[in-house]
């Protein structure tokens, strides 16, 4: 392919036999998925069950990334150009569903009910964009990262460090958060230590990715993608038969929709859960007289600790009741600074049960005019903020210049799209379907007749799910039940009453989901280094064979310190990640698509409209997100610093308007660009053009 | 390298179906999302109409618009003459 000028028949005989392998493959999984189905009935234990889905599926990708090692440049920034429409959408796919999409995001609509579905448009119509303003000029354009383009478009050293600084930025973010999620699952599945889970999970996307770079990944993404996919359906599919009575509960439970709208009328106004709420209400109002009451409050409440005690001791109280007393006086905080912490959180969280339940399918319930003005406002700039940062993410762009041509590059924005339609199309669901569920054969029911999985993954995991009898009644009450959303997916297959092979299944479908993103963004992060910085500044004489050994020890580098960072559970990752989008719509985006539609567009606009709009954005988060106006000191308080009232996790709403502004002005007020550049964006604009320049990257 | 007439009009088409595409891009996701509060009583499949679209119904849509572009811009490539051989 070296001057695309390989036969014909080799691209279709290529994707032919590639359709065979991964039929075959499939297959393959399904009978090994049956085989250790059989092997549960005759009494494999559950922890095995577990350890044979963890190695045999990292087993598995190591496989296809050794054969899939390379020596060659553009095999491994581009996987050769031939990866075809259909399996680029695939690892498109895997590359995007992250660990947050397969296990976090249907417990995020159940627990937010409309509000959720932020999350489920944003990630999906931002390849809308991908589409129509990126993909086939990208492919046309055909070097190896967007940095890359940068560069070219722009002209100079500056545009192309300036993008390379924000891809790596934004991408490392993200890795750290999927290599925590690796963590989280092994741990959970095995038993191991969650630092051993983690460079376990290491090994894993080191083995996909060291020898063969993006050809490599390609491949193992296309198996992993089928994995999770499998993974996710199977259970949604059961669980839809017992409710809707069809395979596709899809079409049909709009229905169990309305029933759970009916009963949470009925639960708003049950005078049990009345009694319940009032019980948290009291519990919030306690913390708040404590919380006011400090300082004076810190003795009066230590005092009256051991004054418990003391008469306990002195009464000769039973040994149990003796034993609560003495863990409550140990577990008083220290000092007045650390018992304000601990009653405001109690404060908070026995508020936060204090209301009725959140009705599931109306848009921005709140309680004034004014505060669904806001949720509404709020909705639709997170929806921006990912549909835009969905279409910036440098791992994401980088998978088009991967397919054989602009054409085929088109073809696969659609299979991509579509591949990952088929799970979010399914969360809001299987969201509903466990809600259903929850309301109606937990909620009302004995405490010692609950169905089994309440008290399987009761007696797992406190924080997943907690059912305390707060009334003394005997029976749960909704308000009794605190609930963590990683628990919808990872119970379905429980809930549906399936063999714990499903569950393991469930678990190689997360650990597949979080292995094949982390893969996708390490490499970008490594590529951006290694050809970006090395080989295009420092050294350009470079040898191929000296490149592909930086390449290769930058992803060792950068793979080690990401897991160094994750194994230190750092705090707020989820609003890390959240900010990665806003921070790349900023960066990446206005220069992108005016490099492309505009060409008046220069060096000047593109690097400070991408300052502005990186700096503008994280100016925001910083001083309306708590944890980053502890680091930086922000003065003032968070209701003063926001702009039109919008969440910091929506900051880009502010930097890609900004980012086009100062491209556009700046430009005017600058030399128009050269005109080699000029043509370079016909280049870009059209698939095949007479006397055209060749930019593809060697 | 001399643009013809024919690639400016060529161009002009594939703004004009983008300028299309994304009308309707951003009304599924936008319009429909900010009057969302008024839809409320609008049922289909016995959704309310607002639930549906976020779920399902806009990302029905999204697809088609990208299915759409890619066939009707892989059409044009063939039409004005700037379409890639078969074997790249």
């Amino acid at each position: 392919m070296s001057n695309g000028a390989a036969p014909a028949f080799s691209q279709k005989t290529f994707t032919q036999q590639l359709k065979k392998y991964y039929a075959f493959y499939t297959g393959g999984f399904i009978s090994f998925v049956i085989l250790l189905a059989i092997a549960e009935q005759m009494g494999l234990p559950n922890r095995w069950i577990g350890y044979c889905f963890l190695f045999a599926t990292i087993l598995l990708y190591a496989g296809i990334g050794v054969m899939s090692r390379t020596a060659d440049v553009a095999e491994y920034y581009v996987a050769g150009r031939r990866v075809p429409a259909l399996f680029n959408g695939m690892a498109t796919g895997a590359d995007w569903m992250s660990a947050a999409s397969f296990i976090a995001m249907a417990g995020g609509l159940y627990l937010q009910g409309y509000d959720g579905l932020a999350f489920i448009m944003g990630w999906t119509g931002g390849y809308c964009l991908v589409a129509l303003f990126l993909a086939p000029y990208l492919r046309k354009f055909g070097q190896f990262t967007i940095p890359d383009f940068l560069g070219a478009r722009y002209g100079g050293h500056i545009p192309r460090m300036v993008g390379m600084c924000a891809a790596i930025l934004c991408s490392f973010t993200y890795v750290v958060a999927q290599i925590y999620g690796v963590g989280v699952i092994t741990t959970r599945f095995t038993g191991v230590q969650f630092e051993v889970g983690v460079f376990l999970g290491l090994a894993g996307i080191l083995v996909c990715s060291f020898l063969g770079g993006m050809r490599a990944v390609t491949w193992t993404q296309v198996a992993q993608y089928i994995i999770l996919i499998l993974a996710y359906m199977i259970p949604l599919v059961m669980l839809g038969m017992r409710h809707t009575g069809i395979p596709v509960p899809h079409v049909a439970y709009g229905y169990t929709l309305q029933k759970i709208t009916q009963k949470e009328q009925q639960l708003a106004q049950d005078p049990k859960e009345l009694e319940v709420r009032g019980i948290f209400k009291k519990r919030a109002d306690d913390a708040d007289a404590k919380v006011k009451g400090l300082p004076a409050s810190y003795g009066t409440e230590k005092a009256a600790v051991e004054k418990n005690l003391a008469d306990l001791r002195a009464a000769n109280a039973e040994p149990a009741k003796l034993k609560l007393a003495e863990d409550a006086l140990k577990a008083f905080p220290p000092s007045p600074e650390a018992a304000k912490k601990k009653w405001e959180t109690d404060r908070a969280a026995a508020t936060a049960r204090t209301g009725p339940p959140r009705p599931h399918a109306t848009p921005f319930p709140g309680a004034s005019e004014k505060a669904r003005d806001i949720a509404r406002k709020n909705f639709l700039a997170l929806v921006f903020c990912l549909m835009v940062g969905t279409a910036a993410l440098p791992h994401i762009l980088m998978r088009y210049y991967t397919t054989p041509s602009v054409r085929e590059a088109r073809v696969s924005v659609t299979w991509s799209l579509f591949f990952i339609f088929l799970l979010y199309f399914s969360a809001p669901v299987l969201a509903v379907l466990v809600k259903y569920e929850m309301y109606h054969f937990v909620v009302g029911t004995a405490f010692a007749d609950l169905p089994r999985w309440v008290a399987n993954w009761h007696a797992v995991d406190r924080s997943l799910l907690n059912i305390v009898d707060i009334n003394g009644d005997g029976i749960v009450q909704l308000a009794e039940i605190a609930i963590g959303g990683d628990i919808v997916v990872l119970a379905t297959p429980e809930i549906a009453k399936l063999p714990y092979v499903i569950s393991g299944l469930v678990a190689a479908g997360g650990l597949a989901a979080a292995l094949s993103t982390a893969d996708g963004l390490l490499l970008t992060i490594a590529n951006a280094l290694s050809h970006d910085l090395y080989y295009k500044l420092i050294n350009p004489q470079a040898s191929t064979k000296t490149r592909l050994t930086v390449a290769k020890m930058l992803l060792l580098v950068v793979a080690v310190l990401a897991a160094s960072v994750a194994a230190q559970k750092p705090a707020d990752i989820l609003f890390l990640v959240s900010a990665a989008f806003s921070l790349a719509a900023a960066g990446f985006f206005p220069a992108l698509t005016l490099g492309i539609f505009w060409k008046r567009a220069n060096k000047w606009g593109a690097t400070l409209g991408m300052l502005a709009g990186v700096g503008v954005t994280f100016y925001y988060m910083c001083i309306t997100q708590p944890w980053l106006r502890s680091v930086f000191g922000v003065k003032g308080t968070i209701a003063e610093n926001t702009w039109w009232d919008i969440s910091p996790i929506s900051a880009g709403l502010f930097g890609v308007p900004l980012g086009f502004i100062v491209i556009i002005v700046v430009s005017l007020l600058t030399k128009a660009p050269e005109k080699e550049v000029q043509e370079l964006v016909d280049h870009v604009r059209y698939p095949v053009l007479e006397g055209d320049m060749d930019t593809r990257g060697t | 390298m001399q643009l013809s007439q024919k690639h400016i009009d060529y161009w002009k088409k594939n703004l004009v179906i983008t300028a299309i595409l994304v009308f309707i891009w951003f009304f599924v996701t936008f319009v429909i999302g900010y009057y969302a509060i008024d839809l409320k009583d609008i049922t289909f499949l016995g959704f309310p109409i607002a639930f549906y679209m976020g779920a399902q119904g806009s990302l029905i849509v999204y697809v088609l618009i990208i299915w759409f572009y890619a066939s009707y811009m892989n059409k044009l490539d063939l039409e004005y003459g700037v379409h890639e051989g078969e074997d790249q």
